[in-house]
């Protein structure tokens, strides 16, 4: 009888902990937040090679030249394509913050559909720079 | 003011400025971000002469050193939240920001030169 009274049991999730991440289904919101974090952290580890990076771009015409020899290996198209995704992401997912420290989009539907948004803009701007970066047009 | 003898002394400072410089300073970097790279999309082909004319302007040197002004701040900020977040031992954790600290640091004072060697 208490089998039937009984209501199945639904995963619960306090702190999440790392060996839990592949079965916890973060909602759309919370992907953004991540993502956001991720993106932050990866633009600040490569920092100091965008700063090198501009450099090679300003200082004289041959390190121009070596800058673009350098963009012509696949890993270095890799690297600039993270950093693109990782800008967009941060880019995009700010302004949608911005908005709702202004209160705007702050019920649960419409943060929803702003997280999708965020991901709906995001990523094919991404996809057409990584496919520019790749010489694809 | 009452301050207790166990203040946090990692902690966020208990303040507003952060999370505000934070979005000030979001809002710099947004906007420069999205002027150059409309202007990267609109220029077509660049090659070195018109990139480096463009940083040679004194306008551009300036509004490129405080937007990374606006960076480095940003990135503090950031970057703190997420070694208070992720990291717990205190010690550790104040390692990892004064790390944050110096980098950040010898990132402004190198762009500093490399904004102005053109």
């Amino acid at each position: 009888m208490s089998t039937v009274l009984q209501e199945k049991k639904r995963p619960e999730f306090r702190n999440i902990h790392v060996t839990q991440i592949v079965g916890y289904r973060l909602p759309a919101p919370g992907m953004v937040s991540i993502l956001h974090r991720i993106s932050g952290a990866l633009m600040f580890l490569l920092l100091a090679l965008v700063i090198w990076l501009l450099q090679l771009s300003l200082a004289s015409e041959l390190s121009f030249m070596r800058l673009k020899e350098l963009a012509s290996h696949w890993w270095v198209k890799l690297v600039f394509v993270a950093l693109a995704w990782a800008l967009l992401h941060h880019l995009v997912a700010g302004i949608r913050y911005l908005l709702l420290d202004l209160h705007l989009g702050v019920e649960k539907r419409a943060a929803n559909r702003s997280a999708l948004a965020v991901f709906a803009v995001s990523l094919p701007i991404t996809l057409l720079v990584a496919l520019r970066i790749f010489g694809v047009f | 003011m009452s301050i207790g003898s166990k203040r946090l002394v990692v902690g966020a400072h208990y303040g507003l400025r952060d999370w505000l410089g934070q979005r000030v300073s979001a809002v710099i970097l947004g906007v420069y971000a999205i002027a150059l790279g409309l202007y990267v999309l609109l220029a077509g082909d660049l090659g070195y002469e018109r990139w480096a004319r463009l940083f040679a302007a004194s306008w551009m040197k300036v509004a490129t050193l405080l937007t990374l002004a606006a960076l480095f701040y940003h990135a503090w900020i950031g970057m703190r939240d997420l070694w208070m977040d992720y990291i717990k031992p205190v010690g550790v954790r104040l390692a990892l920001q004064v790390l944050t600290v110096l980098y950040l640091l010898a990132c402004a004072v190198w762009s500093v030169q490399v904004l102005w060697s053109v």
